[in-house]
């Protein structure tokens, strides 16, 4: 009952996660692009941006945590990739990697973006190629990331 | 050279491409 559970869960919060994640990148940079020549940025970057990044970094916490119970005591064969593991063993840690950017990378670079610390131009300007290249780094690994997730029980090899 | 991942479909491409590599990373680890 109990790993039904954390799977439901870990699915949940990881289509909340990668749900929000597409959004910004196919979605909300072309928007914001498009809202900065017509001078209507603010209302992505006030009220749309600040709500969507909250929801996003704590469904990464959540689709981390429910996965990590759902591996349980196959956590470290998982990670240390023994046999039988290997599969959701990448996906794990692709996930893992992907946890790490959103709170050491994109968390802390968008709050300089959107003033909720303070920061130069220039310091601005640096926090927003680095959170839009990792959120690309983390939509590029969300693809093998996805497949290894579904391959562990559905796909041989 | 332009980084790819500054296209969105340069992204989507790149992750194709990670996930071929990856799988066949991961069949040598299986011993496949």
């Amino acid at each position: 009952m109990l790993p039904g559970i954390y799977r439901w869960i870990h699915i949940l919060a990881g289509v909340m996660w990668i749900g929000l994640l597409y959004y910004f990148n196919f979605v909300q940079v072309a928007a914001l692009k498009a809202a900065q020549a017509d001078s209507t940025a603010a209302g992505i970057t006030k009220h749309v941006a600040p709500r969507a990044l909250l929801f996003f970094r704590w469904a990464a916490v959540a689709t981390w945590l429910a996965g990590a119970a759902l591996l349980g005591a196959h956590f470290v064969p998982a990670f240390t990739f023994q046999a039988g593991w290997e599969k959701i063993g990448m996906g794990a840690w692709l996930g893992t990697i992907m946890l790490i950017n959103v709170w050491a990378l994109i968390w802390p670079n968008q709050k300089k973006i959107l003033g909720l610390v303070q920061a130069s131009d220039q310091e601005k300007n640096k926090a927003r190629r680095v959170a839009f290249l990792t959120s690309r780094v983390n939509t590029m690994l969300s693809i093998p990331m996805l497949f290894f997730m579904v391959a562990q029980s559905h796909i041989g090899t | 050279m332009k980084n790819p991942l500054d296209s969105l479909w340069g992204t989507v491409i790149a992750g194709l491409i990670l996930t071929g590599i990856l799988y066949y990373v991961v069949k040598s680890l299986i011993g496949g």
